[in-house]
């Protein structure tokens, strides 16, 4: 039953491997072809994000400049989800939308780093040498593309949205949680129109270096998610900025947008992985939503990372269901904090279209009735656990 | 009072517990002794070299430990002492079990150099060392324990799994905000209904080489290097930039119904927040005030309150040239003729700024100074700046009744909270 303060769907911005905007990712998702560069990083490989025409979302040259290119990415998927929503420029809705962003941190700069790593060994004065390289060789400005607040700064100063800014940290976590909260203030009245979501540049030495540390990352051959299970799994990192504009139903009716979904029901949690706790948690919160569930029309959108051990327990899981499944990250790849809102625009359109996209691979099997559900699922790559689900509007 | 609901019929949010940890010292009974004496944490960095720094000096917390030092490692420690405090006071729920969500303000994490120099010997690259290297040298497999210690997610984890609390952890950055937030954030969730109580932290301890050089690069630090208890003057005509500290504060927030159905004594009421972020520039605020006056105005809104009300000021007071101008314009357009006489004391003379922590570290200051009638100084405050009339509470504490304060949070990236609080009657 609709309800005045039901939160939907009304604005889609995404960036990805895939390309740029809804549109382009749905004709993508239904001729499906993987887009990755096994080349720069080798052994290790990433999904690319696709050239974008950054003008037309970041017009001055000077925003460009300030940013680093996850900022760069996020700022223009925000300028997308809110041209999709039709409130672009519209500062009367941009002075009272809030804002809630899922960001890791930004990027280093690269040869300084190098060329300290290679001289501080050397140094007569190791400690002198750091601080010396450091207050000479940074440029004043990188702080600013590295803090993790300042993607929602710069969607503040390029787009103008203003009304409140909130980052949330945390991973695959950080952009269901970022997602949830959106949605309890809009059903409770602490906001009527959001902007919620995220970017990962997946195309960057330290964060390949930082899961490559966790022992993460997945080598040759760089199988589909289900398919890679039976050598061991592991993860293809992706380039991906995801906005989502929410908004009430109310305040979507009476500015007369249209919209992709309803966010019908939306849950996170968290445990220790002991085994079987993210299946008890990933259980409870499908128990909850029990009231909007109709598996006739439904399907699974998964943000499945490809670690082997969570992998292998949503799998089964999922099997529970007997729902035909896609899963995100063979497609854009996995990317983290915006995983789980690149997820929900997947459904979205899906629900959209009332069709399912064509399987990934031959462990997904095809959908030929039309569909009117997805349950979007975020296990995190080490932690946390999250579902949504999508329904027509 | 007499109901359980505010005026807008939302649940009424009180505090009953806190904890404190500043470089002044741990726990709440030694810092307001500090911190109402007049009495500076800023010194020395002695954590690592100094040498060719503009800026030695800071408000470290040198007297907690972890056994592998990194920011997010002391963070964590910080989080538990203030959290552990804050629990034995409120008395909610059991040992290793809080019946309600953690909101946590944290800083950036960022694997930091002591690793990077670590996977670079590792790697027995000689001449050059290039990422391509530290990427070889993770593939052994020795250094997961870094993995896991710089996710972003881990510090909020780890504290979920401590203290027990419930649902998925959510860590907040908001820069010098982040405290702010995170009240904001658990006050929402309990005048949604969702829950009876919230667990809220607000932890920084980055002073490392790179964090210090960074802020630096951007003329945001003070260089008045001696002594180190001049460095922060806020409101003085001669104030030159921040001093960087460490701290962290725990509140325990709870619905006035829950509190008062259990039998525990409330510390302090959070009346109300205001939140307005500023598209104006990525580290200067709007030069007319407009973003800061809306998002007082908005705390003063949400409370219920006229500006008539409120009777002491927790600043930001940074001690900036450009920070402290500002939060003037923007107390004189919403206190008018009241602004230059309602005392308004900057915590960061005495304590520097903790950053990621500042928001909650000095909400705490403020329901102390409203609990104990004494109001803290502003220190170092030797020269008025004719700009800013402001009644700073100079250099000596005040008694005062205040039965209704705002603190103030702005921070890099346009981002302003005020949280008013008020007195628990």
């Amino acid at each position: 039953m609709a309800h005045d303060r039901d939160a939907l769907i009304t604005g889609i911005g995404i960036v990805s491997c895939l390309g740029s905007g809804a549109d382009a990712h749905w004709a993508a998702l239904n001729a499906f072809s993987p887009v990755l560069d096994t080349g720069t990083f080798a052994p290790l490989a990433v999904h690319p994000l696709a050239p974008l025409a950054l003008d037309t979302q970041i017009p001055k040259r000077g925003d460009q400049r300030q940013m680093e290119a996850w900022q760069r990415m996020g700022v223009f998927a925000a300028g997308q989800a809110l041209d999709s929503a039709g409130v672009k420029g519209n500062s009367e809705i941009l002075s009272r939308m809030g804002m809630i962003v899922a960001a890791g941190g930004g990027e280093r700069d690269y040869a300084v780093d190098a060329a300290i790593l290679s001289g501080y060994p050397k140094a007569e004065n190791p400690g002198a040498y750091l601080n010396e390289h450091l207050l000479g060789d940074l440029r004043p400005t990188l702080f600013l593309a590295q803090l993790s607040n300042l993607l929602a700064g710069n969607i503040s100063v390029v787009h103008g949205v203003i009304g409140s800014s909130r980052t949330f940290m945390g991973e695959e976590a950080s952009g269901a949680d970022a997602v949830r909260i959106a949605c309890a203030r809009i059903a409770a009245g602490q906001g009527d129109i959001m902007l919620v979501g995220g970017s990962y540049n997946a195309q960057r030495p330290d964060v390949l270096l930082h899961y490559e540390m966790g022992g993460l990352l997945r080598r040759s051959p760089f199988d589909p998610v289900w398919a890679r299970q039976e050598s061991g799994g592991g993860m293809v990192l992706g380039s991906v900025g995801c906005f989502l504009v929410i908004e009430s139903r109310t305040h979507a009716a009476a500015r007369g947008a249209s919209a992709y979904g309803h966010i019908a029901a939306i849950k996170t949690d968290r445990c220790r992985r002991e085994p079987g706790q993210a299946t008890a948690n990933a259980r409870a919160q499908f128990a909850a939503m029990e009231a909007h569930y109709d598996p006739a029309g439904a399907a699974v959108i998964s943000g499945a990372s490809g670690v082997a051990a969570p992998a292998e327990e949503e799998n089964a899981f999922l099997a529970s269901l007997a729902l035909p499944v896609r899963t995100t990250a063979t497609a854009l790849g996995h990317s983290m904090e915006p995983s789980f809102p690149a997820s929900l625009a997947l459904a979205a359109m899906a629900i959209q279209h009332g069709s399912l996209f064509p399987p990934l691979e031959a462990a997904e099997r095809i959908m030929t009735a039309p569909l009117t559900q997805a349950l979007v699922t975020s296990w995190g790559h080490w932690r946390g656990e999250s579902s949504a689900l999508v329904t027509a509007a | 009072m007499t109901k359980d609901t505010d005026h807008l019929d939302r649940p009424i949010v009180v505090v009953t517990g806190m904890g404190v940890l500043t470089s002044l010292g741990q726990g709440q009974a030694d810092n307001w002794k500090a911190l109402t004496n007049g009495v500076s944490g800023i010194r020395r960095i002695t954590r690592f070299p100094i040498e060719g720094l503009r800026t030695t000096i800071a408000g470290t917390v040198d007297f907690v430990s972890v056994p592998e030092p990194s920011a997010p490692a002391l963070s964590q420690r910080l989080a538990e002492l203030v959290i552990e405090e804050a629990l034995a006071e409120s008395g909610i729920g059991r040992v290793g079990d809080f019946p309600g969500p953690l909101f946590l303000a944290l800083p950036p994490v960022e694997m930091e150099w002591t690793q990077r120099f670590g996977l670079a010997a590792a790697s027995g690259a000689n001449e050059t060392v290039t990422y391509a290297d530290l990427i070889r040298a993770a593939g052994t497999g020795k250094f997961e324990p870094w993995y896991r210690r710089f996710l972003f997610g881990s510090v909020g984890e780890n504290l979920a799994v401590t203290f027990g609390t419930k649902g998925s952890p959510v860590a907040t950055s908001t820069a010098c905000a982040s405290g702010g937030t995170a009240i904001q954030l658990g006050v929402e969730a309990i005048r949604r209904g969702e829950t009876d109580a919230a667990l809220v932290v607000g932890t920084d301890s980055s002073v490392n080489p790179e964090s210090l050089i960074r802020f630096s690069l951007l003329s945001a630090l003070s260089t008045r290097n001696d002594p180190p208890s001049s460095a922060s003057r806020p409101f003085s005509k001669d104030r030159e930039g921040f001093v960087m500290a460490e701290g962290a504060g725990a509140l325990v927030l709870e619905s006035l119904s829950s509190a008062r159905a259990r039998g525990a004594v409330v510390l302090g009421v959070v009346e109300g927040c205001g939140e307005v972020a500023d598209g104006f520039h990525r580290t200067r605020s709007s030069p007319d005030g407009k973003p800061v006056i809306a998002c007082m105005r908005a705390a003063l809104a949400d409370a219920g309150l006229e500006p008539e009300a409120v009777e002491y000021i927790n600043a930001h007071g940074t001690g900036t040239p450009e920070n402290d101008k500002m939060e003037w314009v923007g107390v004189s357009a919403v206190f008018g003729e009241r602004a230059g006489s309602i005392p308004m004391s900057s915590n960061k003379s005495m304590i520097g700024h903790s950053l990621t922590a500042a928001g909650a570290v000095e909400a705490i200051f403020s329901v102390l100074t409203i609990r104990h009638g004494l109001l803290p100084p502003t220190i170092n405050y030797d020269i008025p700046d004719p700009a800013l009339p402001v009644d700073c509470v100079p250099n000596v504490a005040r008694a005062a009744r205040v039965k209704h304060a705002i603190s103030n949070s702005f921070g890099f990236g346009g981002q302003n909270v005020c949280v008013v609080l008020g007195a628990a009657e």
